[in-house]
């Protein structure tokens, strides 16, 4: 090739990358591509699993990675709704269905309400119980939706059925037993909601579930603590007849020993009052203490 | 005792998708090549020599017809044994030192690893490739790959060798030497059968020669006799053109330049040729006797069968 | 005729690796590598089972890659460059040459799988840091992988024994993807009737049960390998190897050669 041709095909070449670059933009500005979690364009499960010809497993173990990282950008941006969480679960789970993080750690968060979750239980329920039938030896599984049924959905029956029949699993966590029992005896209580978001903590391999175990075990503190705290506020105003202006005036009134910490080691704030937390993004599931 | 004998050896291919056509690569071919010859087979581009070879090597099957290699059926293993094929246009596995493809070959023609020790690096020299035993054979030029293509033919010593074009790719000199080469292989008492379009290597080399064309023998015999019959002719020179015309008829074919001219006639005319200069009053330069040649031979034979007047 | 089948086995082992067909150890060592960071965002309990089907997956990829295009070519470029006519002039059958030239590259293959395995190994170590019994079944799905390689590559010396290179890749992987859905074939062929049955059952047959041989999502969840599975799919392999071998060979010692 002579100079002035190699010259001039460089230069095509780079001016033809760089307008189809622009192309594209423009196209994808007036035209967008839909979007990989485009719920309406999600394949069937089976139909992926044919087509992934024998390597499902690794198929399955990529699309649960999207499900995390799907997830959690969205849960960044503050997202209320996870609409593509529960099919990609279902293809994942479809294409492996011994991948028993997915059926536990998806549960979880399709059941909570948003925008901790999807707040969808009855998928997490689907889910869950399709998770037991491909994997009846894994007790977690059990436990994942005895939960399900005492924190959404309040049958405190069924959860106990269900931590019964997962404690018969051979190697059961011996807490299953216990938690059989507490929903038959003392279900509505904070102490059994503290016992079993302790344990799911202890437990949990996953890192978010244990983070959202510890979250909610947290929040649950700071219910206790706040009704507590409440009390003592509203005992010295009976007595001094008036709000206490700081913890200081409580501590010398004895009612308490010290400023209350909450769970994360940050004061209770006092106003008006009312007790409430200082920073209540801390504890996103408690029911007390908000301003 | 006969090295070669082919008994109607035809291959006719079946061309074309849907409606079939037949094509002639080889018609009913007989030929017996002695031993201890030096054999050309001889024929235009597409005259069916690499067809013929194929054949005897069972690359191709024939249509009909059957040979006798060494006395035995063509077909025969242990007959493999015994000669050498040099292919036309050789490549060779390109990754491969010649060692190694000597080495190779040699395993598959069954000879033992000692004696492949002891042969090797002697062939390689033999055939001018001393030094090369440990460059791969994607370096080598045509003449290298021509040089490597003989010596792999003949490293199991075979009595027969069979080449298909060894000249070709070759420059002058390295011709010469696989002249020699082949000479003395024949020394050797090695037969030779190696087919070819330069005829002035087959007049110098064969013994005997065949020339086939368009898939037929048009006539085999031995050098020397095909070429003395091809004589008989003189070159006459001399100045003056009126004289052409009466040569002409005569039968001879004239070739002039300015006035001197050059008729080449049987040498039966030559005295009424000589009496048509005279009367003319021609100058006469030169009479000489013009030899036979192969090629001679070679043209006419060719020349027949394509329906060429002359 | 051991002796010559040696001699072009190792010639087409030799050829392979001059080739580079061995630099694909390359790329799956890099990728392996590549995945490293990857793995640390994933949480602890899949990283084990993602690796093991990242590897193996990659394997059996790599693997069949190689075995149908190395495989159609390795008639077909001997042809092409005439080195076959120097060895086919010497005392060696047709069937010789197909057999030698099935187990240069079978050996190929098996050399290639077996660093493959090792890189996987030695990946699996510095992930657990310790390797337990469970690992070894790993190399049990991995060994059903190389049998996988055996069959395509008769398969794809078969094709290439009648066909140009193009049209033998093309049924090779066709081959290797109907053999993938070859459990699925056999379902329809159960329920199908008539001449429908007929035709499925037959293919269902024909086909390469290339499906029972992928235990790769077995594996990664630690399930025992049945002795007797690892029997049947061994001899299964061998015998559908010789079926594919030996029809090459009978084709290919008809055929005219250009």
């Amino acid at each position: 090739m002579s100079r002035a041709t190699t010259t001039w095909t460089a230069i095509l070449l780079v001016a033809s990358l760089v307008a189809s670059f622009f192309v594209l933009q423009h196209k994808e500005a007036a035209y967008p591509s839909t979007s990989m979690e485009d719920v309406l364009f999600m394949p069937s499960p089976q139909v992926v699993k044919r087509a992934s010809i024998g390597y499902s497993g690794l198929l399955a173990d990529i699309y649960w990675m999207r499900v995390v990282q799907y997830f959690g950008s969205k849960h960044k941006c503050g997202s209320m709704e996870y609409k593509a969480l529960a099919p990609l679960l279902d293809i994942a789970t479809t294409l492996d269905p011994h991948l028993v993080i997915a059926y536990e750690w998806g549960a979880t968060f399709l059941d909570q309400p948003p925008p901790s979750g999807a707040g969808d239980d009855q998928a997490a329920v689907a889910l869950i119980r399709k998770g037991i039938a491909n994997n009846p030896n894994n007790w977690n599984l059990y436990v994942t939706l005895g939960f399900i049924q005492y924190e959404s959905e309040h049958n405190y029956l069924a959860a106990a059925k269900t931590f019964e029949e997962g404690s018969k699993v051979p190697n059961a966590n011996p807490s299953l037993k216990v938690m059989a029992a507490k929903m038959l005896t003392d279900a509505g209580s904070l102490d059994t909601a503290l016992y079993l978001w302790g344990n799911i903590y202890e437990q949990a391999m996953d890192k978010s579930l244990k983070q959202n175990a510890l979250q909610h075990f947290e929040s649950l503190k700071v219910d206790q603590q706040v009704s507590q705290l409440q009390a003592l506020v509203d005992r010295f105003r009976q007595s001094a007849g008036h709000n206490p202006q700081s913890w200081s005036e409580l501590v010398s009134a004895k009612l308490l020993r010290a400023t209350p910490l909450d769970p994360q080691g940050f004061p209770y704030v006092l106003g008006g009052g009312k007790v409430s937390v200082a920073d209540p993004k801390s504890f996103p599931f408690r029911n007390k203490g908000k301003r | 005792m006969l090295a070669v004998e082919i008994l109607g050896f035809s291959k006719t291919y079946t061309i074309g998708f849907w409606r079939k056509k037949q094509k002639t690569g080889l018609k009913d071919l007989h030929l017996e090549v002695p031993s201890g010859e030096i054999f050309g087979f001889l024929g235009p581009n597409g005259a069916g020599k690499t067809t013929t070879l194929k054949l005897l090597m069972g690359l191709i099957f024939p249509t009909a017809g059957t040979a006798r290699i060494l006395g035995r059926d063509w077909r025969d293993p242990s007959v493999r044994a015994r000669i050498g094929f040099l292919p036309e246009q050789p490549y060779f596995y390109d990754h491969l030192t010649p060692t190694e493809l000597l080495n190779y070959y040699g395993a598959l023609s069954g000879v033992s690893a000692a004696d492949r020790r002891l042969r090797i690096p002697r062939l390689l020299e033999r055939v001018g490739l001393a030094g090369q035993e440990r460059v791969q054979l994607r370096k080598f030029s045509k003449g290298m790959l021509q040089r490597v293509g003989i010596a792999q033919a003949v490293l199991h010593e075979p009595e027969i060798v069979f080449l298909d074009e060894p000249m070709s790719g070759l420059d002058p000199l390295g011709r010469r030497e696989v002249r020699e080469f082949i000479q003395s292989l024949n020394r050797e008492g090695k037969t030779i059968f190696f087919s070819t379009h330069i005829l002035s290597d087959a007049e110098a080399l064969c013994d005997r020669v065949a020339v086939v064309n368009r898939g037929e023998l048009r006539g085999t015999g031995l050098v020397a006799e095909l070429t003395s019959h091809a004589a008989g002719l003189v070159d006459v020179v001399w100045q003056g053109n009126e004289a052409i015309a009466a040569v002409k008829s005569l039968g001879g074919e004239c070739h002039a330049a300015g006035e001197m001219v050059r008729a080449t006639l049987p040498e039966s005319r030559l005295r009424e040729a000589l009496d048509a200069l005279r009367t003319r009053n021609a100058r006469l330069i030169s009479v000489n006797p013009v030899g036979g040649s192969l090629e001679q031979y070679f043209l006419q034979k060719v020349g027949e069968s394509a329906g060429v007047e002359r | 005729m051991i002796r010559r089948l040696k001699a072009i086995a190792a010639n087409t082992f030799r050829e392979a690796v001059r080739d580079k067909v061995l630099y694909n150890l390359v790329f799956f060592f890099l990728l392996l590598v590549a995945t490293a960071p990857l793995l640390s965002q994933i949480s602890v309990g899949v990283q084990r089972v993602f690796l093991i089907n990242l590897s193996l997956t990659a394997i059996s990829i790599f693997g069949t890659v190689i075995s149908i295009f190395v495989g159609i070519s390795l008639v077909s470029k001997e042809i092409e460059k005439k080195t076959l006519y120097p060895v086919l002039a010497r005392p060696v059958g047709r069937g010789e040459f197909i057999v030698g030239k099935y187990a240069g590259l079978a050996g190929t293959l098996t050399v290639n799988t077996a660093a493959m395995a090792l890189g996987f190994y030695v990946a699996l170590w510095l992930l657990m840091r310790t390797l337990t019994g469970a690992d070894a079944n790993i190399l049990l799905a991995i060994y059903f992988l190389l049998l996988q390689f055996f069959v395509i590559i008769g398969l794809a010396l078969l094709f290439s024994s009648f066909s140009s290179p193009l049209l033998s890749a093309i049924f090779a992987l066709a081959m290797f993807v109907a053999g993938s859905f070859a459990g699925d074939l056999r379902a329809f062929a159960h329920m199908a009737q008539g001449p429908q049955g007929w035709l499925a059952t037959a293919a269902s047959y024909v086909v390469p049960n290339l499906a029972s041989l992928n235990v790769i999502t077995n594996v990664s969840h630690d399930q025992i390998i049945a002795p007797a599975l690892v029997g049947y799919n061994t001899l299964y392999s061998v015998l559908y190897t010789v079926v594919t071998v030996s029809a090459a060979a009978l084709i290919f010692s008809r055929r005219n050669l250009k």
